[in-house]
């Protein structure tokens, strides 16, 4: 091999996912024939072009809306086929457990009666919905979409950090990252058997017609978003086009004799499955937040009647609670009989009394989590914060416990990315996206996001992230 | 599944096919006029520009006097006047933006593209020796966009409303124009007859692309009359009224027995009447009673027709059409 782009190139002691796998030797070699200049410019050209494509998000500050891509790092991150069999099976194990959690809870609460997770902790949860009591679902099936961030640590081992198990995004880069890799590398692709995965939008739909109430043919499936404005309306595009389904706004819809109906040009049109990208909160003004706009009124009565599926389902939320996922481990093993296959981060729970003790102990040395908040909002991270941040810190624990959790600092893999015309390591994660009607399907592969910023830990789009194309190979 | 179609789609459809339309017709206008102005009555025909889009208000409210320069800078640049070809043209990105499920990627990057183009323009863009070029490039752009649609926008039910608001548009742009230029010149005693008279029916052709085939019609002269008549009535010319109104009441028949919609008769039935009003009048006739008139009726049952498709399809109350209807013209 002659002089390659990987040349100089340093990982700094952490596990990086392209040197550490020897699958993808192929791909380096690969890489190994292009020069540096190559690189920049099929970068470049790649980026012009998802701006152009309107592949973006949007980001609101001082009241202006600016449309932005997911910087694209053209340098794929490769998995091996047994690390993807590891990954896959650990999270439909995941997933299973997730679903029969929901169903309990929403029944018999056998879980909180066997004292496995704390009553208070689901019951008193604000994501926890009191209206899906009872409530049956087709193949009790309440996380239909499911996106699990997994990162892994200083020896390679993959962690679960967070289950999304509410409208989980992102699934759209990964598809449309693969276009754009198709046409910008065509060599790079070149005989290496890499895994499909346009197929996402035919195995969603057919889940959402699985989940579509019993008797009916044919179902129509819509998706609701919240419109033009939400900063992942491009995400909302690209799922009902991939579907070819209506994508509806709330006004849209209307209830109508305990069914849900969508205005057309013909007059009303009965609407079987809502894929809806609307939190639980603003979905129904009647039976949540009175004055969304955003929502249908008397949803919730046409969904508790059986009429109309909704995907996810109402009251996920409260599973993927950062106090919740500290239980998951137990949860798997209650349910299933089995140990969890993906483990997840040591969790400190704060609102337990030793937890937070050990959490203010040695803050400088965890990261530190509010429980509610997504998006990589209001995350410290105690090795990287000055000392007044650090006593921010301190003083919000000490105000309201329960709503923080800690984990030590995970000295997150990196992968060689291209960045200001050199190659240098970031640190990485991966969000799996996983599909499940009566059985569970996972996207092979998944959002791998990188955190621009040398020597960030958050990958976050709102924080500087960006994203790699994840290549599962064999 | 495909046969169904949004009001909320259906709505966004036509009006995106409208401002395309209008911001094409304004790019004509204006390149046509920037060439054939720089004589006596330069001015004029500026002020006639304002008054052919009702907006002598608004364009004087801004302290603003005539001149090419501040005209054109209203008319090409100028973000905040809604009647602006970058105000169309960001209104169709905008309404593509809620219709990429419906429409093709290539409609929209092309669009997304030329929105961000026009937005980054500055008056610099507007001087004399880039002006045309500038015109030239916008009016491209949206024939672009017309033959981007033609050749991968699905033909279902969301193309016929797309085609729907194209011909209502163009229809009315004509009425308009001529109404305007008719007008302004009906010549002076001093002008009959002369090279400038001349010249100004020909760039009131340009404006309409219709100079060549109404030479190859009326190779000899070039009267008020028989200008006027090409542009209401000729059935081969694509942007006369006549041909605009029968495409039209063709479209609506079609998509209403195509896809068994029941709703738009009141507007089947006005296209109806404007179409044998069209068929039956002569151009001697309608100068005789007044051409403003005339075609001030042609515009009213031209917005009757929007407003009938907005209760009839777009899911709009009747008041609310009423109002949508008047904000937009």
């Amino acid at each position: 091999m002659g002089r390659s782009i990987l040349d100089g190139y340093d990982p700094h002691g952490f596990y990086c996912e392209m040197l550490a796998s020897q699958a993808s030797a192929a791909v380096r070699e690969r890489l190994s024939r292009l020069s540096i200049d190559a690189l920049k410019e099929r970068a470049a050209a790649a980026n012009a072009e998802l701006y152009n494509l309107g592949i973006t998000f949007t980001v609101y500050s001082d009241a202006k809306t600016i449309d932005r891509i997911l910087p694209f790092d053209v340098l794929p991150r490769v998995l091996s086929a047994e690390e993807w069999r590891h990954l896959e099976t650990g999270i439909v194990q995941r997933i299973t457990a997730i679903n029969l959690l929901l169903d309990d809870i929403y029944h018999d609460q056998r879980v909180l009666a066997d004292g496995v997770v704390p009553a208070d902790l689901i019951l008193g949860n604000p994501n926890y919905r009191p209206e899906m009591r009872g409530v049956d679902l087709p193949h009790k099936a309440y996380v239909n979409i499911c996106g699990t961030d997994i990162v892994r640590d200083e020896k390679g081992t993959f962690l679960v950090l967070e289950d999304n198990a509410r409208t989980p995004s992102g699934v759209s880069y990964v598809v449309e990252n693969r276009h754009m890799m198709l046409r910008a590398f065509p060599d790079l692709l070149d005989d290496i058997s890499l895994r499909p995965i346009d197929n996402y939008g035919a195995r969603l739909i057919a889940a959402l017609q699985e989940i579509a109430p019993p008797g009916v043919a044919d179902p129509q499936v819509v998706l609701l978003s919240p419109g033009t404005y939400n900063s992942a309306y491009f995400e909302h595009v690209f799922l009902a086009r991939e579907m070819g389904v209506p994508l509806v706004e709330g006004p849209d819809l209307v209830v109508e004799d305990e069914s849900v109906w969508m205005r057309t040009t013909g007059g009303l049109a009965r609407v079987d499955v809502i894929y809806r990208r609307i939190n639980d909160d603003f979905l129904d003004p009647e039976a949540f937040v009175p004055d969304s706009m955003l929502g249908v009124r008397g949803l919730m009565r046409a969904y508790r009647a059986g009429t109309v599926a909704l995907a996810n389902a109402i009251g996920t939320g409260v599973a993927d609670d950062k106090a919740v996922y500290a239980y998951m481990p137990r949860v798997i093993r209650y349910y299933l009989g089995e140990e969890a296959i993906l483990h997840n981060v040591p969790t400190h729970i704060c609102r337990e009394p030793d937890a937070l003790q050990y959490t203010l102990d040695h803050l400088a040395e965890l990261v530190i989590k509010p429980v509610g908040e997504a998006g990589g909002y209001g995350i410290t991270v105690g090795p990287k914060a000055t000392r007044a941040e650090l006593d921010d810190c301190r003083q919000k624990l000490l105000a309201d416990p329960a709503n923080y959790i800690s984990q030590p600092c995970i000295n997150l893999s990196v992968a060689p990315t291209l960045v200001d015309g050199r190659i240098e390591a970031r640190h990485v994660d991966l969000r799996p996206f996983a599909v499940t009607g009566s059985s569970t399907w996972v996207l092979p592969g998944g959002l791998t996001r990188v955190a621009l910023r040398r020597g960030s830990l958050v990958v976050n789009s709102s924080q500087g992230g960006g994203s790699k194309d994840t290549w599962v190979l064999g | 599944m495909v046969d169904v179609l949004l009001a909320r789609y259906a709505d966004c459809i036509f009006w995106l096919a409208r401002y395309i339309e209008r911001a094409e017709n304004l790019a004509r206008i204006l390149d046509v006029n920037e060439t054939f102005s720089r004589d006596s009555r330069g001015g004029q025909n500026w002020r006639s520009i304002i008054q052919l889009n009702s907006d002598e208000e608004r364009f004087f409210a801004a302290g603003s006097e005539i001149s090419a320069q501040s005209v054109l800078r209203f008319y090409v640049v100028d973000a905040d006047n809604p009647t602006s070809i970058v105000s169309a043209i960001r209104s169709a990105r905008e309404n593509a933006r809620t219709l990429r499920p419906l429409i093709s990627t290539e409609m929209w990057v092309q669009l997304n593209v030329f929105s961000n183009r026009l937005a980054a323009l500055g008056v610099a863009d507007l001087a004399p020796g880039r002006l045309a070029a500038l015109l030239t490039t916008i009016k491209e752009a949206c024939q672009t966009h017309t033959g981007i649609t033609e050749g991968t926008f699905f033909r279902d039910q969301g193309w016929y409303f797309y085609q729907l608001g194209r011909y209502i548009e163009r229809a009315d742009q004509t009425t308009r124009l001529l109404d305007i230029k008719y007008h302004l010149l009906l010549p002076d005693v001093a002008d009959v007859g002369s090279p400038t008279d001349v010249s100004q029916w020909n760039a009131l052709l340009r404006s309409a692309a219709g100079y060549h085939a109404y030479r190859r019609l009326h190779a000899a002269s070039t009267t008020p009359a028989r200008v006027a008549g090409f542009l209401l009535f000729n059935q081969a010319f694509p942007r006369s009224v006549h041909h605009c109104v029968r495409e039209t009441g063709r479209l609506l028949g079609e998509v209403k027995s195509r896809y068994s919609l029941r709703g738009g008769n009141d507007a089947a039935e006005e296209l109806d009447r404007l179409r044998a009003v069209l068929g039956t009048l002569t151009i001697r006739e309608i100068l005789s009673e007044g051409l403003h008139e005339f075609l001030d009726v042609i515009q009213q049952q031209l917005i009757a027709v929007s407003r009938d498709l907005s209760i009839a399809f777009f899911g709009y109350q009747p008041d609310a059409a009423q109002a949508q209807t008047a904000a937009a013209q």
